[in-house]
């Protein structure tokens, strides 16, 4: 069993257990399901600065910090307990663009090109942890959602404004990917 | 949103858009509950490798059903409890009646997600996975929560300046 466990999951595992996330928050304290939420939660515990944004009972609000607390824990049991023994796998033809772009690591989730420490204050870190990480907690608290809080609960209650939202989470991931990006790598 | 209090000075409706609307009181301690959802979320974030920037890169590049197959199958599970929730009335472990909010339409959803679609790209994360790729042991990825946490500040601070 724990050698299954510790395989990749299939898409449907889970897409249901994400999709199961939604009933299980509303059923047991009425809570409605969003994570980028909780960035402003964290604002307006930490450097509220007298923005009126920021001036709410963030208390009332708290489950949303326990629950991403509770994402980072299981970050660490899967890495810790669960971690995959096999190689990681990535289709051949990203591979393919990929390398073209200038990536040489596809040995893990996360390529050590990009994502490593060292690479914190360098212009890759400047672009891919500083600039990314603006666009994400910018963009999500202006479109009023992330990928939790529109394309899952959002469309599982048939919200409109939520469609429009994800088909622009979409449509801005696609231009990064297609259009700027080729332009990022050269930079290096 | 705004509305004008009695001393004629424009104040912010607070408009959570994960709110907590259950009526009943809870205590911190039985918050623990959700940190238990959250912790079986967040590992399903990195068995199904949702964490991982390739596969971001796999789904914007349409070389794999992967993401796809999650995100279509979550969405379908959701539509389908959501609807079995209203439809029966189901009540909440408090006796509640589930209360979703409506969501409103502005022109942030257009702007606010093309902007977030491209951060998803560079950084290989939704807020959710943020969190479970630093509990997976990629450190450097504190260093794009933090930026996170400041682009949303910045929303913060700048948002009546914005187009809605």
């Amino acid at each position: 069993m724990i050698e299954l466990i510790k395989q990749p999951w299939h898409w449907a595992v889970a897409g249901v257990m994400i999709g199961l996330t939604v009933p299980t928050l509303l059923l047991i304290g009425n809570k409605t399901f969003g994570i980028s939420s909780s960035l402003r939660h964290i604002c307006a515990a930490c450097f509220p600065a007298n923005i009126s944004y920021f001036k709410y009972n963030w208390k009332n609000e708290i489950w949303n910090l326990f629950f991403v607390v509770g994402v980072l824990l299981g970050g660490i049991i899967a890495n810790q307990f669960l971690s995959n023994p096999n190689e990681f796998i990535v289709n051949e033809n990203t591979v393919k663009d990929l390398k073209a772009l200038g990536v040489t690591d596809f040995s893990a989730m996360m390529p050590a090109d990009i994502f490593s420490v060292e690479n914190i204050f360098t212009l890759k870190g400047l672009i891919f942890f500083v600039v990314g990480g603006l666009m994400v907690g910018f963009g999500t608290r202006y479109a009023g959602g992330c990928t939790s809080g529109h394309a899952i609960m959002g469309l599982s209650n048939l919200q409109l404004p939520s469609l429009i939202a994800t088909i622009s989470f979409m449509v801005g991931g696609f231009a990064m990917t297609h259009l700027i990006m080729p332009y990022i790598f050269k930079l290096f | 949103m705004t509305k004008t209090n009695t001393d004629n000075i424009v104040v912010e409706e607070f408009v959570c858009e994960a709110p907590n609307n259950q009526l009943k009181k809870e205590s911190l301690a039985s918050n623990i509950k959700y940190l238990i959802v959250g912790t079986i979320f967040g590992i399903v974030f990195v068995k199904a490798e949702i964490v991982s920037w390739f596969r971001i890169q796999e789904m914007f590049r349409l070389q794999s059903f992967h993401m796809y197959g999650v995100i279509g199958t979550a969405v379908v599970v959701g539509l389908i409890s959501v609807q079995l929730i209203k439809r029966f009335n189901i009540k909440t472990l408090a006796g509640e009646t589930v209360s979703i909010p409506d969501k409103t339409f502005n022109k942030g959803q257009i702007y606010g997600g093309l902007i977030f679609g491209l951060g998803w790209a560079i950084t290989g994360a939704c807020p959710g996975p943020l969190f479970a790729q630093i509990g997976s042991g990629f450190l450097a990825i504190t260093v794009t929560f933090f930026s996170a946490v400041a682009g949303t500040w910045l929303y913060g601070a700048f948002n009546n300046k914005l187009p809605h």
